[in-house]
């Protein structure tokens, strides 16, 4: 063999080798820090695994069951897909257009209580921009502002 | 009207691409000249078209035209002047279309600028990027086409996206990036050339070098601005948060830095030709990719507009270019002949050019597999995820710092073999100063065994970096008598290029500082105050003086008044506000910062109750954030200093040791 091919061998050999065990790091890390995307009752359906894991939680905001503690500035609700509820607690504010039955995201975890603990809260809003629909009076829009 | 005489100049462009890009091609496959100035007139006419198009999209725009569609789609009655002039870049058609004048631009600037050198090379290079131009403006004139024709003509439009008409940097984030991103069409022309030629010559590599640093620099600029859109806008109280959006103009950027320095081996060793090239051509694709992933849908953002057919067609043409970037590659890459190369063994500076190569080139893979796992994931399992931002912080926070410590080591030592203790003696002042500044910061009780080691770095790289300019221009002081002024003028004149990569160097530790600085030392207050209620937030007392309405003709908002005092002394009234878009169906907050080399106080408005007089705020305060943003320029400024030609006859003299 050509010492100049050998070289050549020695440094694929490598690269192919530095190139593995950084695909395996990769791939590792990954796995650790993955996001889900579930409604509640994936959530609940996971059970003890859900625990620790960073979840994005979709659902509605249960009628009467929002508390909201504005010394402390903690706010407590219900999330629900009508089958499954899960009791959440967010360290924050509501936002501008939360508000009870309205459809929200919160990205947090499942901690041992049971309870969905997150300090990001997102009302879901359809994701493009829309002009008032048909009949939807741009008053009743404004309230979003005002009424809160 | 508009939008017959939009429509004709598109397919004017059109012709003028197809007949430029087959006359380049035949004229370096014939090196003949004759045929090489038409193509080079092409690109003239290209450009001239393409400009005429957007004067009249953007008259369309301003005279509220909406029989024109993507005036119907993007225009309205109430936005203020400076909004629908932007808006041509606010939604998919439009900004398309301003990606065809960018390259109309770009084509005839190279043209004109290459108008002397009669060489195949140039000429395949011409035609390869006008074929290019052939695909845009054939999106243009086809699915993409701005200018269609809409009946019944309706009286007003919805506007652009609120969040987009909300800050100023609109104005600025976009076209730099599209500048960025459109520019590399160039350089990956010039690597085909290149190939197609056989021929990889220094003068060639230098040209190829200096027209990557125009895109390179605004894509830079661009992704910086685009952090800082985000920062001013989003309310999130951060710049970059590992999106793919983010990523898919980041990753351009990482494999263009590798090529920058790649060239510089390539140039001065005539080694790694086929590497360097390909890195170029990486480079492209990955623009192309990224465009695909922004504006195809496939991730959710303020960047993918509306779903529209355009995905697919940017994935066939992007594995058009891969395939035709492969080919060529595997058939041609044997064919560049290198005048000599010299090997003397393993220099330790070149050792660290190439590390610098691997490190980029595996932060890019690293950042790809990231931003695309979730999109395989889902095509496989159906199921929906994303990878989150420790993924990213971890894998890259290593490489990062084994880049800025390279930053420091490669441009200090000198080309050729370098003794053990002459390398030490070289860095021993650098590493003492990156020790002191971890000191400091130990003395200063901070804590973070990462943040420290990138403080403590980019303290030792900055040092070789102030050495490297300092010691040319106390060398010329010393043997030539002249002022100061005189020497310091006359060195960075004569040496601009080096010069601008020292800046630039300079402006990437800013940001490395500035954005661990911001993301490690951050403190998070969720308050809510009721009317004249203060609360103590760091050093700071804020107290919120109640609320107030702002009507105009687009949106009504509504600001809360926030006092606030600094160790006693009054700082400033901050408004941060709530703004309902009379065409939107929620409303969308303006954070307000209060800025100082130090640090930033950020507050958004999360709500605010009118009739209650409560409002309940983010509030952050971020060490050093001004840093990223000053390093964005500082990068813009070094690549144009290195990218302005020397005068003549220094041009050839010039070393290429701007690392």
């Amino acid at each position: 063999m050509k010492p100049k091919t050998k070289r050549h061998l020695l440094l694929a050999a490598a690269l192919g080798a530095a190139g593995t065990a950084l695909a395996f790091i990769t791939f590792g890390n990954i796995g650790d820090n993955l996001v889900y995307y579930w409604d509640t009752s994936q959530l609940v359906e996971a059970g003890d695994d859900a625990i620790g894991a960073t979840v994005r939680l979709g659902g509605l905001v249960k009628d009467g069951t929002v508390q909201w503690d504005a010394d402390k500035n903690f706010l407590q609700f219900e999330i629900t897909d009508n089958k499954n509820t899960v009791p959440v607690e967010v360290n924050g504010a509501p936002p501008q257009m939360f508000r009870e039955s309205i459809g929200v995201v919160v990205e947090g975890t499942m901690d041992k209580r049971g309870v969905f603990t997150s300090d990001r809260l997102m009302v879901k809003h359809s994701n493009e921009y829309r002009a008032p629909a048909e009949g939807e009076k741009t008053a009743d829009l404004y309230k979003t502002v005002e009424d809160i | 009207m508009i939008s017959l005489l939009g429509r004709t100049c598109i397919l004017v462009a059109l012709t003028a691409c197809s007949v430029g890009m087959v006359t380049g091609m035949v004229a370096g496959k014939r090196q003949d000249i004759d045929m090489g100035k038409w193509s080079r007139w092409m690109a003239y006419v290209c450009a001239i078209a393409t400009t005429a198009s957007i004067g009249m999209m953007e008259y369309a725009l301003l005279t509220h035209d909406f029989s024109v569609a993507y005036v119907a789609e993007v225009g309205s009655l109430d936005t203020p002047t400076w909004v629908t002039i932007v808006s041509l870049w606010s939604s998919l058609n439009g900004s398309i279309l301003l990606w065809s004048w960018m390259l109309g631009l770009f084509l005839a600037g190279f043209a004109y600028l290459t108008r002397n050198q009669h060489q195949a090379t140039t000429s395949w290079a011409l035609g390869v990027a006008m074929g290019i131009g052939v695909f845009f403006c054939f999106l243009v004139a086809g699915i993409a086409n701005p200018f269609e024709a809409v009946s019944p003509i309706p009286t007003d439009g919805p506007g652009p996206n609120p969040l987009l008409q909300n800050h100023i940097l609109m104005v600025v984030h976009p076209p730099s990036l599209y500048l960025g991103f459109v520019g590399m069409t160039i350089p990956f022309a010039m690597g085909c050339a290149a190939l197609l030629s056989g021929r990889l010559d220094g003068a060639w590599l230098r040209h190829m070098r200096r027209w990557m640093l125009v895109p390179w620099g605004f894509l830079s600029l661009g992704i910086v601005l685009g952090g800082w859109w985000s920062y001013e806008v989003l309310g999130w109280g951060g710049w970059w948060a590992w999106d793919p959006v983010e990523n898919a103009s980041f990753l351009p950027w990482l494999t263009g830095t590798a090529f920058l320095h790649s060239a510089m081996i390539t140039q001065r060793r005539n080694k790694l030709q086929g590497w360097t090239v390909s890195l170029i051509m990486a480079t492209f694709l990955l623009t192309i990719l990224g465009t695909f992933m922004t504006r195809s849908g496939v991730f959710n953002s303020v960047h993918s507009f509306t779903q529209s057919s355009i995905g697919p067609v940017f994935l066939a043409f992007l594995g058009a270019c891969l395939l035709g970037s492969v080919l060529l590659l595997a058939a041609r890459v044997d064919k560049i002949q290198p005048d000599q190369a010299t090997d003397d063994g393993a220099a330790p500076k070149e050792t660290s050019f190439l590390l610098n190569n691997l490190l980029f080139t595996g932060f890019m893979f690293t950042v790809l597999i990231g931003t695309v796992y979730p999109l395989l994931n889902e095509a496989i399992t159906g199921k929906q995820i994303s990878v989150g931002q420790p993924y990213f912080d971890k894998m890259t926070g290593p490489i990062g710092l084994a880049i800025i410590f390279l930053m420091g080591v490669g441009p200090a030592l000198p080309w050729g073999r370098v003794s053990l203790r002459r390398g030490f003696q070289i860095l021993a002042f650098p590493l003492a100063s990156g020790i002191v500044i971890v000191g400091i910061c130990l003395g200063m009780k901070l804590r973070g065994g990462m943040a420290l080691a990138t403080f403590g770095l980019s303290g030792f790289a900055l040092a070789v970096t102030l050495k490297e300019m300092a010691s040319p221009i106390l060398a010329f002081h010393q043997a030539n008598g002249k002022t100061w002024l005189h020497s310091i003028s006359t060195v960075f004149i004569q040496s601009r290029r080096r010069y601008g990569g020292h800046i630039v160097h300079i402006g990437i530790l800013c940001i490395a500082v500035g954005h661990v600085a911001g993301t490690r030392y951050t403190t998070a207050h969720p308050l809510t105050f009721s009317a004249g209620e203060s609360k103590e937030v760091g050093s700071y007392t804020l107290t919120f003086k109640g609320t107030e309405k702002q009507i105009e003709s687009h949106r009504r908002s509504v600001l809360a008044n926030v006092l606030v005092h600094q160790n006693g002394k009054e700082l400033a009234v901050v408004q941060p506000r709530l703004n309902h878009y009379i065409k939107m169906n929620q409303p969308i907050g303006t954070p307000q910062v209060l800025s100082t080399l130090t640090e930033d106080l950020y507050l958004n408005a999360v709500n605010i109750d009118e009739a209650a007089n409560v409002a309940s705020f983010d509030i952050y305060i971020k060490p050093l954030i001004w840093w990223i943003w000053f390093g964005g320029g500082l990068m813009l400024l070094g690549s144009i200093l290195a990218f302005i030609p020397s005068r003549r006859g220094t041009d050839g003299q010039e070393t290429v040791e701007a690392a």
